[in-house]
């Protein structure tokens, strides 16, 4: 016999084969898909691919600043370590700490955004001016007053990834504010309201799913910010001194001497890395939205 | 004891800076299992008064008088026994089923909501049971309670609204316009139903809708109101055949009778529009629209007059008090 929980489960597979089966002729989106899929896995098989003692500056083996060869296919840097070891290596923490400040990011966004449209007086408009608040601070210099005041003691990766969630979730929060304010309008929150649910309630049990696609979409959006954001704060001095990661080599590279020296490859491959993963976060994000949105496809 | 007992009810919106008056003194009485019906035209305060009764009106909206619910006052309850009494000791039916639920949460899942905010005892497993029971009480198949409302007819959305309503078995079952935008086969269809429920349940109803003819059908009494007060009350077959008030004559000719010719030819209507509630004409509201507008009618305040074989209307042909 079938159970209630067997129909879900099919019901769920159906709704996410016609998901892929939408996807994967989005042309773009499956493009961006298969550069996740290889940096995923270069971050994941890492150490098998890359032996970490190439990131040694006692233990480097190669010549300084070689051009790409066969042995050292991105070339190497000054102090003779292979560009492509470090790139590998700072692959796992650029994807670790933009998903994490992302997930922050996404959580911190959604509350304020739900939490300023669904209370009306002075909580929600405090909410509401908290977030303008954070729109137009500039980002970058709070960003890098707030990594300059973090405690020493906590690990620096942790701070960065903190600083990141914190300062880039006013844009969501804006966007679910306004879906919000929508979507408290509709009968049946009113309904709800009669049948006796509280503000919890109705913001987990009505608001919420409402909500949800639109978190999503923008959740891979900010992926790239904070992937960005990462790289830039890196490459400021102000990520963590003792992990390699993209903002950190070209933070090396540019504090080697890049230009004058005219070793491009310890620039190039760095940013190439940062540029196509946040490309590729950026395509599946949009097909993501246009397979989601009926009123997209119809335009494809 | 009567299940809902409302005393001189006044609902002032707050509209910009000034007030707007939507209620001037209302008393409506529904005992149990009975069926009570509120009919008017748009605007005239029925919904109004449905919000009035479980306090879901907008924050700021100034109310006075008395509204108990099984003897307990609902305009000066705590918030925390406020929400308990909602739906647990009155539920509504809502307008346009379609709206009043999530589209993105299954039916199930919806109806199960009150049971689990006021049953302690209840856990998803049960209350989801107890969901697909309601809706075969209300006869729709129970595995309906995995379909989202857009997979639903529209008669099966009312259908799911009453089962929802039924959820907490309250003794009093509020239903706005329950049957507006339904065509006339799936209209009777709910219309049954709810006769059912209170039948079988012993609920009171309190059926709000403008259409005078639906009223008369299912109420043991009907309330006419016109801006923000009532203006006749009495039993329900005989107000609908025999109205004295002006207004409610104008209401119930406003149904074509069957197979009449002289009604299809010439349908009556009421010209003009209800006045806006900021500024009510002089004397009786209603007197620029009435046909029978004496000079009395443009400086006296009729209120509705002394019961009269279970009759009272608010006119000054009627013997109105002054």
């Amino acid at each position: 016999m079938k159970t209630a929980r067997s129909i879900a489960w099919a019901r769920r597979r159906v709704a996410l084969g016609a998901f892929w089966q939408g996807y994967r002729r989005d042309r773009e989106g499956l493009f961006g898909l298969v550069v996740l899929v290889v940096f995923a896995t270069v971050a994941i098989a890492a150490p098998l691919l890359a032996d970490a003692e190439g990131l040694s500056l006692t233990k480097a083996t190669g010549p300084r600043l070689a051009p790409p060869s066969l042995a050292y296919p991105f070339g190497t840097d000054e102090d003779g370590r292979s560009v492509l070891t470090e790139v590998i290596w700072g692959s796992r923490i650029s994807l670790l700490v933009g998903l994490a400040a992302t997930v922050i990011s996404m959580v911190i966004g959604t509350l304020v955004g739900i939490g300023s449209g669904h209370f009306r007086g002075f909580g929600g408009g405090l909410l509401g001016r908290l977030t303008e608040w954070f729109l137009v601070i500039p980002y970058l210099p709070l960003a890098i007053v707030l990594a300059t005041v973090f405690p020493p003691d906590v690990p620096r990766i942790i701070a960065v990834i903190i600083v990141i969630g914190v300062t880039s979730w006013s844009g969501t929060a804006r966007l679910i504010r306004a879906q919000t304010l929508s979507i408290e309008e509709r009968p049946y929150l009113e309904r709800a309201r009669a049948l006796g649910g509280g503000h919890w309630h109705q913001m987990s049990r009505h608001i919420l799913p409402n909500v949800m696609p639109l978190v999503l979409a923008n959740t891979t959006l900010t992926v790239s910010i904070a992937i960005l954001a990462e790289t830039t704060l890196s490459f400021l001095g102000l990520g963590d001194p003792l992990r390699m990661s993209w903002g950190k080599i070209l933070d090396n590279a540019y504090s080697g001497d890049v230009i004058t020296s005219g070793a491009w490859w310890w620039a190039l491959f760095p940013g190439l890395a940062v540029v196509l993963v946040v490309r590729a976060f950026n395509m599946c994000g949009r097909a993501i939205e246009r397979v989601l949105d009926p009123r997209l496809r119809e335009l494809a | 004891m009567s299940l809902l007992d409302i005393r001189d009810l006044h609902v002032t919106y707050r509209v910009g800076g000034g007030g707007l008056p939507a209620v001037r003194g209302v008393d409506l009485t529904v005992h149990e299992g009975q069926t009570v019906g509120l009919a008017g035209e748009s605007g005239c305060g029925k919904s109004t008064m449905a919000g009035a009764v479980l306090r879901l009106l907008p924050a700021g909206t100034t109310i006075t008088g008395e509204v108990r619910l099984a003897g307990d006052d609902v305009l000066t309850m705590s918030w925390g026994k406020l929400r308990a009494v909602r739906w647990s000791a009155a539920s509504i039916v809502f307008q346009g089923a379609m709206h009043a639920l999530n589209p993105v949460r299954r039916i199930g899942t919806q109806i199960a909501e009150p049971i689990l905010l006021h049953d302690a005892k209840a856990t998803p497993k049960t209350a989801l049971r107890r969901a697909g029971e309601l809706l075969e009480r209300v006869g729709v198949p129970a595995w309906r309670a995995q379909s989202y409302p857009h997979e639903l007819s529209g008669g099966q959305r009312q259908r799911a609204m009453i089962a929802m309503a039924l959820a907490c078995s309250p003794k009093l079952i509020i239903a706005d316009e329950p049957t507006t935008a339904l065509d006339v086969m799936v209209q009777a269809q709910v219309l049954a139903l709810l006769a059912e429920v209170v039948e079988e349940q012993r609920v009171g109803l309190l059926l709000i809708s403008h259409d005078l003819s639906v009223l008369s059908a299912s109420c043991d009494r009907i309330a006419v109101m016109y801006a923000g007060r009532v203006v006749e009350e009495g039993p329900g077959h005989e107000l609908f055949t025999a109205p004295r008030h002006p207004y409610a004559r104008a209401l119930a000719a406003a149904f074509p009778v069957i197979g009449d010719p002289v009604s299809r030819r010439a349908p009556k209507g009421l010209p003009g529009d209800p006045p806006d509630p900021r500024e009510l004409p002089p004397g009786c509201p209603f007197h620029p629209r009435c046909p029978d507008v004496v000079a009395d009618c443009r400086e006296v305040d009729v209120r509705l007059s002394a019961p009269d074989n279970g009759r009272r209307a608010a006119c000054v042909h009627t013997g109105g008090v002054r």
